[in-house]
């Protein structure tokens, strides 16, 4: 068994836990930084998707997992930060400027959705947000003398000062601004902002009566979320190299719901363990369909159908995702033999049915 | 320091407050007793602005709080616990303890997100705050545990702790003693003659326990089917002829 001592506050204040998962992240960051010499352009191209993604995914992570509110339609923000960033780099405008000019819009979207939020929650705002992506989709599609429509938008290749950047440079830009992402995000989660989040999430009258502005809360945490979304959009963009309406379609917004419940609500890791598996699921699905007959294996629907499949197996076992079973599996060998199965399962809640009373 | 006066609240057709008028004095433990439904915890959520008060003002430290908003309550000096728990279910008891230090953060989003030295150290400052909180419930053992874990008891006491953290004047409780066994209501009383005491926190608490009542409050308030019927010492109430009346259903 390990344990950790814990000698003054400051080792509760700091982002990690001991040293030994200090080692574990900087051990994580050289395995990741070397790949590409060791990899071929595939892979590495799958791995810049899945920092992209986790970018994204720490985004709507924020709302979700954090915030407690739903989102249907964060593929509405991937898509006005893709655009806008295109649109503004075919103006001659630097990335350094467009990438920025984009987050903000985005945010500022988000604070306009959020006000559905304060009315909604659960069923009713997924259905707001999509509501929202489709207007989106709409405006995208047929605003074709701006975005290209259905024709779609050429996006200028990466460049930092004149240097044009190729896939393995491309690859460890968006390793940084994942990283850079990750940091900022976790700081923010213990710190007071992020735990008034957390407060909104768990118990909106008990965030009232410690202090905190529901409106005001809510919407920071839409803006960073979408934000975030934006940012993950502007460097898809470049990723794609063309940009089509379809390519953040209801499904996109599904895509990265599923990422952050399967990862785990709640956990920051798990948005990296989601994006992995929605990355490799496409391919995986690929290699089942060969196997199967094919009768089956041909049937269009089979890709969103294993999608929510897999969704609701994991809902239904493994509601805490990926980072949860992990965390068990952690705990496991951590206090063997003495782990018993009991540790995780929740005492029977009693009657909340009277919230205010 | 506290005056509610003409208080009421209806709910379609039913009075849940009617005109109900009380002061409670600095230093003050007041009490709210009647019977199931009399309006006690409507009381509470009138004066937390749960609800929006039909007639009547609140009035706290010379100030009119009968409009402010719910999340301001909080900074004017008033802070409360729910009848059926209301705490973040999904952290630890420190998250918890550490939600409730938001209203005396000295950071915004920016310092936030670089996590710069002044967050750190206030961090650690707000930790000792908590820490001594955590030294008067004796809640030591439970401050890493997380909330689905504890027991309902324990539940109570970090709820209370969670008020505490907000630093208030005045500390409103709604039946602290309700679902605790005879032991953590003796163990309660004298929290709350602490927390009165020790801590100068003015208390106003919604009970149905008579002892605890007679142990620790100066004055009572006796409400039935939303009006005062009664109010005075401990002991004057208890004899009332209209309390016992109302108890007995009459
Ligand atoms: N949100 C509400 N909507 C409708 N009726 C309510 C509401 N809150 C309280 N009431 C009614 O007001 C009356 C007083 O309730 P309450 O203040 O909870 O009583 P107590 O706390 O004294 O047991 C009850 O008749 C209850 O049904
Ligand atoms: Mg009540």
């Amino acid at each position: 068994m390990r344990f950790v001592l814990k000698t003054n506050y400051h080792r509760d204040v700091d982002l990690f836990r001991d040293k030994f998962q200090f080692c574990w992240f900087a051990v994580l960051l050289v395995f990741v930084l070397s790949l590409p010499m060791f990899t071929g352009t595939y892979v590495e191209s799958q791995l810049t998707l899945v920092f992209l993604w986790s970018i994204a995914g720490a985004g709507l992570m924020i709302l979700v997992g954090y915030t407690g509110l739903i989102s249907l339609g964060h593929a509405a923000f991937l898509s006005v930060g893709a655009y806008t960033h295109a649109i503004l780099l075919d103006l001659g405008v630097p990335p350094f400027v467009s990438i920025p000019s984009a987050m903000l819009l985005c945010s500022v979207l988000g604070v306009v959705v959020s006000i559905a939020a304060l009315r909604m929650t659960g069923i009713y705002l997924a259905i707001a947000t999509l509501a929202f992506a489709m207007i989106v989709e709409k405006v995208v599609k047929n605003w074709s003398s701006v975005t290209g429509g259905n024709a779609g938008f050429k996006v200028a290749p990466p460049e930092i000062f004149g240097w044009e950047l190729n896939s393995t440079a491309y690859y460890y830009l968006c390793l940084l601004v994942l990283t850079l992402v990750m940091l900022g995000v976790s700081n923010l989660l213990r710190a007071p902002t992020g735990r008034a989040f957390i407060a909104v999430r768990d118990s909106e009258i008990s965030a009232q009566a410690t202090g905190i502005n529901l409106v005001k809360t809510k919407a920071l945490a839409f803006a960073v979320s979408a934000a975030l979304a934006g940012l993950a959009g502007t460097l898809l963009a470049y990723q794609w190299h063309y940009l089509f309406p379809d390519s953040f379609s209801m499904i996109t917004s599904i895509k990265l719901l599923m990422l952050v419940i399967i990862g785990g609500l709640g956990s920051m890791s798990g948005v990296i363990f989601g994006a992995i598996f929605m990355t490799l699921l496409p391919d995986g699905i690929a290699t089942v369909r060969e196997w199967l007959p094919d009768s089956i294996g041909n049937l269009p629907g089979l890709e969103p159908f294993s999608f929510g499949l897999i969704l609701i197996l994991f809902l239904i076992f493994e509601p805490r995702g990926i980072s949860g079973r992990w965390q068990k599996i952690r705990l496991f060998f951590s206090q063997f033999p003495l782990y018993r199965n009991r540790t995780f399962r929740r005492q029977k809640s009693f009657l909340r049915t009277e919230r205010v009373h | 320091m506290f005056e509610v006066s003409g208080l009421s609240k209806h709910f379609g057709g039913v009075a849940a407050v009617d005109d109900v008028s009380f002061s409670v004095n600095e230093g003050e433990t007041f009490s709210i007793m009647g019977p199931n439904g009399a309006g006690k915890t409507t009381v509470l959520n009138l004066i937390s602005r749960f609800y929006d008060v039909d007639e009547g003002t609140v009035q706290f430290g010379g100030q009119d709080i009968t409009r402010v908003r719910p999340h301001d309550i909080a900074r004017v000096g008033i802070a409360r616990t729910f009848q059926n728990i209301e705490l973040f279910e999904r952290e630890t008891v420190l998250q918890n303890l550490l939600i409730a230090q938001y209203i005396h953060r000295q950071t915004n989003i920016f310092f936030d997100v670089l996590f710069l030295p002044r967050v750190r150290r206030q961090e650690v400052a707000s930790r000792k705050v908590l820490e001594d909180i955590i030294d008067l419930l004796h809640l030591q053992r439970y401050r890493e545990q997380y909330i689905h874990a504890l027991p309902f008891g324990v539940r109570k006491l970090v709820e209370l702790a969670r008020a505490l953290c907000l630093k208030p004047k005045l500390l409103l409780l709604d039946e602290p003693s309700s679902g605790l066994n005879p032991e953590e209501t003796e163990d309660l009383s004298f929290w709350i003659e602490d927390i009165n005491k020790e801590l100068g926190i003015t208390i106003l608490m919604v009970e149905h326990d008579m002892n605890l009542i007679g142990q620790v409050s100066d004055r009572v308030l006796v409400l039935a089917s939303g009006r005062c019927i009664a109010l005075g010492t401990p002991t004057e109430v208890k004899d009332h002829p209209d309390v016992i009346a109302a108890y007995l259903g009459t």
